[in-house]
């Protein structure tokens, strides 16, 4: 982290930021910067600490120590004008139920202070942006998830934020869903807003975030573009290899110790899933040759490059598929 | 570009946004609003005019004696802005706060909890205002035709003291909801309320007690109401009436303290 900016110079600024509910620790110790117009991601299982992070930031859960600057502000003190300048997309949706799509937009503008007439301009505006304005008078209630995410979006940023926070903003959404927003969120970056978001999924991470920070139980565990996570822990290609309980070769972690020694020296390291093994290696079509001429008889293999999900296994010795 | 005005009145102006919020709610749903408005003319029928013939006159507490109309016609006032209150600050409240999270999305703009807990009492008295205004319109006309349902010019301050019950009532009913954890606990909040409407002076004076119990209900805050509304409605002003105002008042006020404080550990985790 280069330490020649001060912390004003950071739209958000942690050191030692902790959250302590009782004596249970949610977020304990971490640090770390985010610059104007970065795409900045917490990454982490659930339960990691990164929604106590975030409300933290969206100054809606006291700190319990440490520090941390919110446009240079202290979210203690100034509350009500950091909020003014952020657009929240919290986990769930919290939408007003009782009205219309075209009126949650509104009322919030209000919340913000906006004359009527300008709210109307920017609803307007941003129902096209989140591709919504043909349900403009509809109730949320029937929405489906990706539009009443969208629409959460579109809330969100009735304020014209610089800095837009989002909490698992995909989670629970079907593909084509999860790409629209995706592309929504990346054009707003092109317009210079600062993104902070959470996420479980590695994809995601690698598609919006220029830097991230891995979380886990309740720490920072890793630091760095997606690219510099998957250089630093883990290698170039990974070799996946599934057996057959039938086949007698037995499953992959049931004879877990048996096939270790079996590939010992061709990889740099093997995790155990609980359907595949997952071989780190250089070079995954070389080690698919050796393994086969050493008598191993795998289901299927696939080769392919290591991702941040590999990164994710290797920092915390767990999957995030859920 | 930010167009924001975080001006001085804001803070004045932010609990507005509630208001604003509530409206665009009931819009469509005015009809909600009108049930309210028939509940305490019913019993001004039932009571006041059927019971009332039976009754004839009642003895007020400087000796007088009225109509039994004329005297719970200022009883049903007072109630009404009770109930009303009491409605809006505890389920629809208690919804918007547990249910539809809605103040989860507000407080994530830079509207505050105090701003929130303003706002929604403002709309709490705002609605009762309607009931008010309606039910004093009704008696005002029941007068013009010779019932003398009001028979002092002070029964114009009736809708003003009338919006004093309300704000008392809307604050300590909004600080009880906010100890409420499921709709089944508002029974033991009516078991307040119900024997309230029934034995605070409301249908017979309370010299119906024995002197313990008279000073016990003089001491429940509907009595006050009911005291300080029937004054001005039949023009027998007292002492008392500064008592009433301030028991109210402060009643609102220390529930709005409540309301502040509650939602400050409840949403701000």
């Amino acid at each position: 982290m280069p330490d020649s900016l001060s912390s004003q110079d950071y739209v958000i600024h942690a050191r030692g930021l902790t959250k302590r509910f009782g004596a249970f620790a949610a977020v304990d110790g971490v640090d770390f910067d985010v610059a104007a117009g970065e795409a900045f991601g917490f990454l982490g299982p659930n339960g990691a600490g990164k929604t106590s992070t975030m409300r933290m930031i969206g100054t809606v859960s006291p700190v319990t120590a440490g520090t941390l600057t919110v446009f240079g502000l202290d979210p203690a003190h100034h509350g009500a004008q950091i909020r003014s300048r952020l657009g929240v997309v919290p986990q769930a949706d919290t939408l007003d139920n009782e009205l219309s799509v075209l009126e949650n937009l509104l009322i919030y503008g209000r919340y913000f202070g906006l004359p009527w007439r300008e709210a109307r301009r920017r609803a307007g505006e941003l129902l096209d942006f989140v591709q919504l304005t043909e349900r403009s008078g509809d109730q949320v209630e029937p929405l489906s998830g990706g539009m009443k995410r969208r629409l959460v979006i579109a809330r969100a940023l009735i304020n014209e934020p610089s800095l837009l926070l989002l909490d698992e903003p995909t989670t629970g959404l079907d593909p084509q869903a999860r790409h629209l927003l995706w592309d929504r969120l990346y054009r707003l970056k092109q317009r210079g807003v600062t993104l902070c978001l959470t996420t479980h999924y590695m994809d995601e991470a690698e598609q919006l975030c220029d830097r991230l920070v891995v979380m886990d139980k309740a720490k920072i565990v890793a630091e760095g573009s997606p690219r510099q996570l998957i250089e630093r822990y883990v290698t170039r290609e990974v070799l996946e290899l599934r057996f057959n309980r039938e086949a007698g070769a037995g499953e992959a972690t049931g004879e877990g110790v048996n096939l270790d020694s079996q590939l010992e020296g061709l990889a740099d390291r093997i995790e155990h899933l609980p359907d595949r093994l997952l071989v780190y290696t250089a070079d995954g079509d070389a080690t698919a040759a050796a393994a086969f001429e050493r008598g191993l008889r795998p289901a299927s293999i696939l080769v392919r490059r290591s991702s941040l999900e590999d990164v994710f296994l290797r920092l915390t010795g767990r999957s995030l598929v859920e | 570009m930010l167009a924001l005005r975080l001006s001085a009145p804001a803070a004045l102006t932010r609990p507005t946004r509630m208001v604003e919020r509530n409206l665009l709610v009931y819009r469509r749903t005015f009809m909600v609003i009108f049930s309210g408005f028939f509940e305490p003319l019913f019993y001004l029928f039932s009571m006041g005019f059927g019971v009332g013939a039976l009754v004839g006159a009642v003895q007020l507490e400087n000796g007088s004696s009225v109509p039994y109309a004329v005297f719970v016609a200022p009883a049903l006032l007072a109630s009404s802005a009770m109930n009303g209150a009491i409605y809006e600050t505890s389920n629809n409240f208690f919804y918007k706060l547990k249910y539809a999270k809605l103040y989860d999305a507000v407080i994530a703009t830079p509207m505050s909890l105090s701003d929130v807990a303003r706002g929604e009492i403002l709309w709490a008295l705002l609605r009762g205002s309607l009931y008010v205004i309606g039910f004093l319109a009704v008696i005002a006309v029941l007068g013009i035709g010779g019932l003398g349902l009001i028979s002092s010019p002070l029964g114009i301050l009736a809708f003003p003291a009338a919006m004093v019950v309300g704000f008392g009532f809307a604050g300590a009913g909004m600080a009880a909801s906010t100890f409420v954890r499921k709709w089944q606990d508002f029974d033991i909040l009516q078991l307040a309320i119900m024997p309230m409407f029934l034995f605070s002076g409301t249908f017979y004076p309370i010299t119906a007690y024995p002197p313990a119990l008279q000073v016990f209900v003089q001491c429940t805050p509907l009595y006050r109401g009911v005291h300080l509304i029937r004054a001005l409605t039949t023009g027998t002003p007292d002492v008392w009436m500064v008592a009433d105002v301030v028991y109210l008042v402060v009643m609102g006020l220390i529930g709005l303290a409540i309301v502040s404080k509650r939602l400050n550990r409840l949403l701000l985790a």
